[in-house]
Formats: C-alpha cells, sequence, structure tokens
C-alpha cells in the first residue's frame, strides 16, 4: 500500500464525500468533506490493509479566504503516511474531534483551537494551551493584530537601535 | 477509628528546580498517591511559528535554535530540509556529513544531560557533574564549528555554513577515543546502581498500544520495545551509509517499557552516535559545504513535510509556501509535545515522588512543548 493507492480505496468507499485527492503536491493530499472526517479516520485506522495507528501531526492553517486542518497520518505496521485535510469557513470554523480515534488529538487540536480558533465538537478538553486564558483572539490568525498592552504590560517596546541613532544626533 | 483521607490539590511549578524548563503540574493527590496531574503549559510560548512568516527563510535559521536549545543542530537541520524539499535543492555529500556529524555531537550531548539531570532529579548529584564534565567537551568542538555553545545556528538552506576547521577532524576522534570507555564509567557509577535502579525501575510504565496512540517518539517511543528510528526507518539525509544498531527497552530490569528503559536506551544511543561518528569522520568527502540558493529564496507554492530524528525522537516540520519570500505557515511538532499530552493518564496512581522520575524519564524540554 502507499498513499495514492489508499486515496483510491478510500475514495471508492466514501465516494463524494471525498473532494479532491492532490497526486502533485509534494506530499499527496485528500480534501474530506469536514462532516466525513471521523468517519474516514476511523476507516483507516481499523482497515487492516492502511493500519494507520498513529496520528504524527495536527496542523491548523489560515488561508485567509478558508481554514484548513491537515491530518498527517502514519501506519507502523505498513511503513508509510497519508495526509488529509478539511476545508472550514473561516467565519465559523468547527469540526468533530479526531480525539475519539487517537488520543494524540486531544493536545494538538487543543493548539489549533487556541492559536487558529477552529472549535472541535465533541472534545473533552477544549481549552486554550499556550496562550494565557483571556487573550483576545487567536493569534495564528492572519488578520490578528496583537495588543498594546496585557494586564498593564506593554507587548511592545522601543527599539534600542532607534535610541542609538537618536543619541548620535 | 476511621481514618478519613481527602483530596488535596497542589501546585508544583512553574518555578520548579526539577520540572526541566518552565513547567506547571497541578496535582490531585490523596496522601503520597497522585490522582492525576494536570499539566499546564505554555509559560515559554514565544510564538517561534509565527515569527517565521515575518522573517523569511534564512532570516529564520537563528530562531529555530530556540525551538529547542538543548539539541539546536536538529531543528536547523528540520528546517534546512524542509526548505530545501520546498526549493528543489540539493545540499552537498560534504554538507550532508557536516550536518550529520555535527548533529550526532549534539545527540550525545542532549543524551548527557538527560541522563546527567536525571540523576539529579532523584536525587543523585554526582552522575551530573560527571555527564556535565563530557557534555562541555562537546559544546568547545561545537563551539569551534560554529562559534556557539547552545543556539548553534550551524546549518544553512543549502548545506552548512562552515566546513570543519583545521584539525577539528583529529579533535573529534580523540574526543570520541576518551568517550567510549567514559561510557563505562556511567553504567558503573548510574545505571547499574541498586538505589538507582530500585528509583526508576517498574515507574511509569508505557505499553506499547497507548505509546503509538499519544504519538510519543524518539528514545520514549523505543523505551516500550518498538524498533523505530527515523535515521532508519524513513532514512534522510546520508544516514543509509552508516553502520548502527537502534536500541530498545528490554524490560531487563522490571517491566517493559518503564523509566529504566527510556534511560537505558539514552544510554545506548551515545554509543551509537559514537559509531555513527567515528564512520562520519573516516568517509567524509572533498568538496563544498554550502549549495547556491539565491539570497533572495522563493520557493514555488506548495507545502511539505519533513520529519527528522531529534535527541527527543520525530520532529516533525510542515512548512506552507506561498511563493513569496516569506513562509505561509510554519508548523513543528515535537516529541515534548506529544509526551507532555501524556503524563495526566501516566501519573494516576503514581507517588508524587515519582513524578519527577516520570517527567526526566521522558526527557522533556519545556521550550520544545511550548515554542
Amino acid at each position: 500500500m502507499d498513499a495514492l493507492r489508499t486515496y483510491d480505496r478510500v475514495m471508492q468507499r466514501f465516494g463524494d464525500r471525498i473532494l479532491e485527492i492532490n497526486e502533485k503536491a509534494h506530499d499527496p493530499f485528500m480534501v474530506v468533506e469536514p462532516g466525513a472526517i471521523v468517519e474516514v479516520c476511523r476507516f483507516l485506522r481499523d482497515d487492516p490493509e492502511c493500519a494507520m495507528n498513529c496520528l504524527s501531526n495536527e496542523i491548523g492553517v489560515d488561508y485567509k479566504d478558508r481554514i484548513e486542518v491537515v491530518y498527517e497520518l502514519y501506519s507502523y505496521p505498513k511503513r508509510y503516511g497519508v495526509t488529509l485535510k478539511v476545508k472550514l469557513p473561516r467565519d465559523n470554523p468547527v469540526v468533530a474531534t479526531v480525539e475519539t480515534v487517537w488520543k494524540s488529538a486531544n493536545w494538538m487540536e487543543r493548539e489549533i483551537f487556541d492559536l487558529i480558533g477552529v472549535t472541535f465538537e465533541g472534545h473533552s478538553d477544549l481549552r486554550r494551551i499556550l496562550m494565557p486564558e483571556d487573550w483576545p483572539g487567536h493569534p495564528q490568525r492572519k488578520d490578528f493584530v496583537e495588543p498594546m498592552e496585557y494586564h498593564g504590560i506593554s507587548t511592545v517596546r522601543e527599539s534600542p537601535i532607534i535610541r542609538l541613532e537618536a543619541g548620535k544626533k | 477509628m476511621s481514618l478519613r483521607t481527602e483530596e488535596m490539590t497542589l501546585n508544583m511549578g512553574p518555578q520548579h528546580p526539577s520540572t526541566h524548563g518552565v513547567l506547571r503540574f497541578v496535582i490531585k493527590a490523596d496522601g503520597e498517591v497522585m490522582r492525576e496531574a494536570i499539566p499546564d503549559v505554555g509559560y515559554l510560548h514565544r510564538s517561534i511559528e509565527k515569527i517565521a512568516e515575518k522573517v523569511g527563510y534564512h532570516g529564520f535559521m537563528p530562531y529555530t535554535d530556540r525551538v529547542d536549545y538543548v539539541c539546536a543542530m536538529f531543528t536547523n537541520q528540520g528546517w534546512g530540509m524542509a526548505c530545501e524539499r520546498l526549493g528543489g535543492i540539493e545540499v552537498p555529500k560534504r554538507g550532508e556529513y557536516c550536518r550529520v556529524i555535527a548533529a550526532e555531537f549534539n545527540r550525545i550531548a542532549s543524551h548527557l544531560l538527560s541522563v546527567g539531570t536525571m540523576g539529579m532529579d532523584i536525587g543523585a548529584m554526582t552522575p551530573f557533574t560527571h555527564a556535565i564534565r563530557e557534555r562541555e567537551m562537546i559544546n568547545d568542538l561545537i563551539e569551534e564549528l560554529c562559534g556557539a555553545r547552545l543556539t548553534f545556528n550551524y546549518m544553512r538552506i543549502g548545506g552548512v555554513a562552515w566546513d570543519l576547521p583545521p584539525g577539528w577532524r583529529e579533535k573529534a576522534l580523540a574526543y570520541l577515543d576518551h568517550f567510549d570507555p567514559i561510557w563505562e564509567e556511567y553504567n558503573a557509577l548510574i545505571s547499574y546502581n541498586k538505589i538507582y535502579v530500585e528509583r526508576l525501575a517498574n515507574v511509569g510504565v508505557i505499553n506499547l498500544q497507548d505509546a503509538i496512540d499519544y504519538n510519543l517518539v524518539g528514545p520514549n517511543l523505543r523505551g516500550c520495545g518498538f524498533k523505530w528510528d527515523i535515521r532508519k526507518d524513513i532514512p534522510y539525509s546520508v544516514y543509509p551509509e552508516f553502520d548502527f544498531e537502534v536500541p530498545v527497552g528490554t524490560g531487563e530490569f522490571g517491566t517493559l517499557g518503564d523509566a529504566m528503559d527510556r534511560y537505558m536506551v539514552r544510554i545506548r544511543e551515545m554509543r551509537e552516535s559514537s559509531k555513527i561518528l567515528r564512520q562520519a569522520l573516516k568517509q567524509i568527502p572533498d568538496g563544498p559545504v554550502l549549495a547556491k540558493v539565491p539570497r533572495n529564496f522563493k520557493p514555488k507554492a506548495g507545502e511539505c513535510q519533513v520529519r527528522v530524528e531529534s535527541a527527543r525522537g520525530d520532529m516533525g516540520w510542515y512548512v506552507v509556501s506561498d511563493g513569496s519570500a516569506y513562509p505561509w505557515r510554519v508548523h513543528v511538532r515535537t516529541g515534548s509535545f506529544a509526551a507532555m499530552g501524556m503524563i495526566n493518564k501516566l501519573s494516576r496512581g503514581l507517588m508524587i515522588a515519582d513524578l519527577v522520575t516520570l517527567i526526566a524519564s521522558l526527557d522533556v524540554i519545556a521550550p520544545e512543548i511550548d515554542r
């Protein structure tokens, strides 16, 4: 089995719930309808031909017109990996959690929720992980503007280079 | 008379001497036994991934050192490899060898720190000084190579910044001659020490299925008895040219997958790194060390994944390019992040004193979790 044959296999099974298969990318990927992601993941994990027993990476990417969640799966028994994607609307990105399929999704989804602002439905512990609880907005969004201060602590400082150059005059 | 017990909530960290950086745990304990330990991370979050979007491809290299400052060569290499894959750049053979040599020295240094602090965390101060002594010598060697002892910034997109300095090869070989017998000293001093074994064996046992489910990587995964090393199984760089073993946990002191197994995997990996280094220093070909890469490096739009076996295991880089001089999105998935995600599960039923052993045995480095 390799990634492309796996995509064909999933395509046969799920049909039009698979939106796109990109074979030309550096790492070929498959775009899945957001509502079908848990089913596809569970199929890939339980199917003995694929046996994707590890979710090795889960990433959120903000593309300005949409938000993508990328799932990098890996099969230790079969020694190959596949990449899945879901495309979500930017104003209200919601997708079901895959924590029920692989435990490692728990923290990675918390990170995506924190930095990109994707809500994972059914997640057991969806809290911010890296930023403080009361931080406004999601920093990895492209339109995020850093607040000037946080609890009275300034987030900017005068550039020491500007100060040096002012001293010269 | 019946004794009544009640749950107690304790705070550990963030400024705790044995948490390997700024980590905080909220511990729910019943006497000495933990019901659970809830990790609270983010104290070292410096938004390195966001910085990448502002400084461009070449400019991001020094920042990658700060992702994991204990083994910065691997973060350098991961970033370099991701950019090379996006831009279709071939690294000259000598450049690859320089990378492997620097990285394997760094792996020994990182494992030495892990082994040393392991002893210190459970109350043995002496092993730490022994381990740091050898680590200092590696730091000196690497300082001669790139001018820095911790945040190396040695690699570039397309190779490495500087060739090996004159006479460096002999110094490196002399160090390995010194290190191989010293390795036995660690075993005599701590590995087979009764008190040490008692503290580590049967503590924090992880079974293989959980390890894979929680995406544990590197020595933590190998400690469960699973032979898996990115250098062997998804080969990159010039690793296929070297002959080395992948040590795995055997459960020789207690249960398979306990803290002692993870410790022994690290101890044995140092010897394998030494083996790789000897071969690399012998086989290193002549030639350039850096490919010609345009200063205004603009890879074609697209995305790629790269996996590197760092000292803390499989480090996954995900880079998205939009065709401009700045990466659109960079993401690093690190071994410590996954390991921390598992601590809540592992801590249940553990003694409070063993939590420190558990963190040390998973070799968690705080900046790598928070990035």
